[in-house]
């Protein structure tokens, strides 16, 4: 076993209920299990521990956080232990009160999601009227002073409108945009057909990033996350796993990543454990840290400290061992699932665009 | 050293970290010169870090370990000081620093902070 390094961030999934219905959402198919949350006290106990940890950050997100009535006070607790606090939210009842109250809480940062650039493509894909609601509490968010990071998830339903999302992040004033490429866990796994763009739209909104950030240097931060599956080498998935970050369910389960409720390992919940031996010991956490569990190709691979063998999750999905090459891997024996996939999304037959939407909860 | 969390979105788009990033200060660097007057980012915190006894700064989806040195140097950027100025301040303080190296030092790390918005130039 290798000696468990030191995690610098938290996320706290505080609940797995949320007005919208994303296809796109990674949140666990099996939103049911996750009814029996972790009461405030419950949640300082693991502020508490995380911290004395050396945990830095902690992003609060779900679901939807702010359906918490307890939010003010989580905030509260997290930034009096000194880290640094991030909501993760769809801006959904971020109402000028409820602002106000987690301004005077500590909270550091706010991450609002918005589905497109325009009323009707974000509303569909939302699933529900929200987008003028979005774009009030954005400016609400600069209003009061705090950073303002827009996340715009990209898949083939919204990449072509790139441009236009750029340009409305660039008139709401944030600090930070980040356009990321679907990733393929929870509902956006089962989506992935509908969601899977074409190599052309990447390749135009490619073009489109790269002069637009050029035209914004300096005042904003531009990030675009590009689909692993049109990648030769995997992502170095987490920085590694259980290396520096862990996120906790919202009924207390703990995961080294979010999507790893999916492998067949035992639970760990911080209802029955303490988060630091969890850490140091569990086998979810211990099974993939390192370099031990690797296989071939990856064990005499060069690159397996660049990419660290890719998403333990992904491998799980595609190939049913978590300990295989992620498939993303052109040198995986596995990697026709993914050529496969990508050859269906840039075929001349019609793809189905139908999403299935997570459940409003 | 660097740790970042994974972009996610609310509804929880993008769960795990991103497969290859663009644009985390990649391309050219900001010019700082002798006169910039530097001083943290608008959004980021520098605070004592009790595991390592050090310093770290924190800013959106961004932690930085600083070493002993990166924290002398931030802690004299507070918008008044010219960078001309820092170094002075640093080399009074060590004894076998030459101002020459220091100075390309400081304003090559400034850069590349100023290149992710950890640091403001002024």
């Amino acid at each position: 076993m290798t000696a468990a390094p030191r995690p610098f961030g938290l996320l706290a999934e505080l609940t797995y209920r949320c007005p919208l219905a994303c296809a796109y959402c990674s949140n666990p198919i099996e939103l049911a299990r996750y009814d029996d949350e972790l009461s405030t006290a419950e949640w300082q106990r693991v502020f508490t521990e995380a911290a004395a940890m050396g945990v830095l950050q902690c992003h609060l997100s779900g679901g939807e956080p702010l359906l918490r009535r307890d939010l003010p006070e989580l905030v509260r607790t997290a930034s009096g232990l000194g880290m640094y606090t991030n909501l993760v939210t769809s801006a959904m009842g971020l109402s000028r009160p409820r602002a106000e109250a987690l301004r005077a809480a500590g909270l550091d940062h706010v991450q609002v999601s918005v589905q497109a650039d325009e009323p009707a493509t974000s509303d569909r894909i939302a699933g529900i009227r929200s987008f003028d609601r979005k774009l009030e509490a954005c400016r609400l968010v600069r209003e009061l002073g705090w950073p303002l990071t827009v996340n715009v998830v990209l898949h083939r339903q919204n990449i072509d409108r790139i441009g236009a999302i750029v340009d409305l992040v660039e008139r709401l004033g944030a600090d930070r945009v980040e356009l990321a490429n679907t990733q393929y866990y929870g509902w956006a796994w089962r989506n992935r057909t509908a969601l899977l763009p074409t190599r052309e739209q990447l390749d135009r909104a490619e073009e489109v990033v790269t002069a637009a950030r050029a035209r914004l240097a300096g005042r904003m931060e531009v990030v675009h996350v590009l689909p692993d599956y049109y990648s030769a080498y995997p992502k170095p998935c987490m920085g590694g796993w259980a290396q520096r970050q862990l996120t906790v369910a919202p009924d207390g389960d703990a995961l080294p990543c979010p999507a790893a409720q999916t492998l067949p390992l035992p639970r760990a919940s911080v209802r029955d454990t303490g988060l630091a031996e969890i850490w140091t010991s569990a086998p979810l956490f211990t099974a993939y840290r390192g370099e031990g569990w690797m296989q071939e190709p990856c064990r005499t691979c060069d690159r397996r400290e660049v990419d660290l063998g890719g998403c333990r999750c992904q491998a799980f999905q595609l190939t049913g061992d978590a300990a295989a090459t992620d498939p993303v891997c052109h040198l995986s024996p596995h990697h026709d699932l993914v050529t496969d996939a990508v050859a269906r999304a840039n075929g001349p037959e019609p793809v189905d665009v139908e999403l299935v939407p997570r459940p409003h909860r | 050293m660097r740790s970042t969390m994974p972009t996610r979105d609310t509804a929880a788009g993008a769960a795990k970290v991103p497969p290859q990033r663009r644009g985390d200060g990649a391309g050219r660097l900001p010019v700082v010169t002798g006169e910039s007057r530097p001083r943290l980012g608008r959004h980021v915190r520098m605070r004592p870090d009790r595991p390592t006894g050090g310093w770290v700064l924190l800013g959106p989806e961004t932690v930085v370990v600083l070493n002993r040195t990166g924290h002398a140097v931030l802690r004299l950027c507070d918008g008044q000081r010219t960078v001309d100025e820092v170094v002075a301040a640093l080399v009074a303080d060590f004894d076998e620093a030459d101002a020459l190296t220091v100075g390309d030092q400081v304003r090559d790390y400034l850069g590349r902070l100023a290149a992710r918005n950890l640091v403001a130039l002024g």
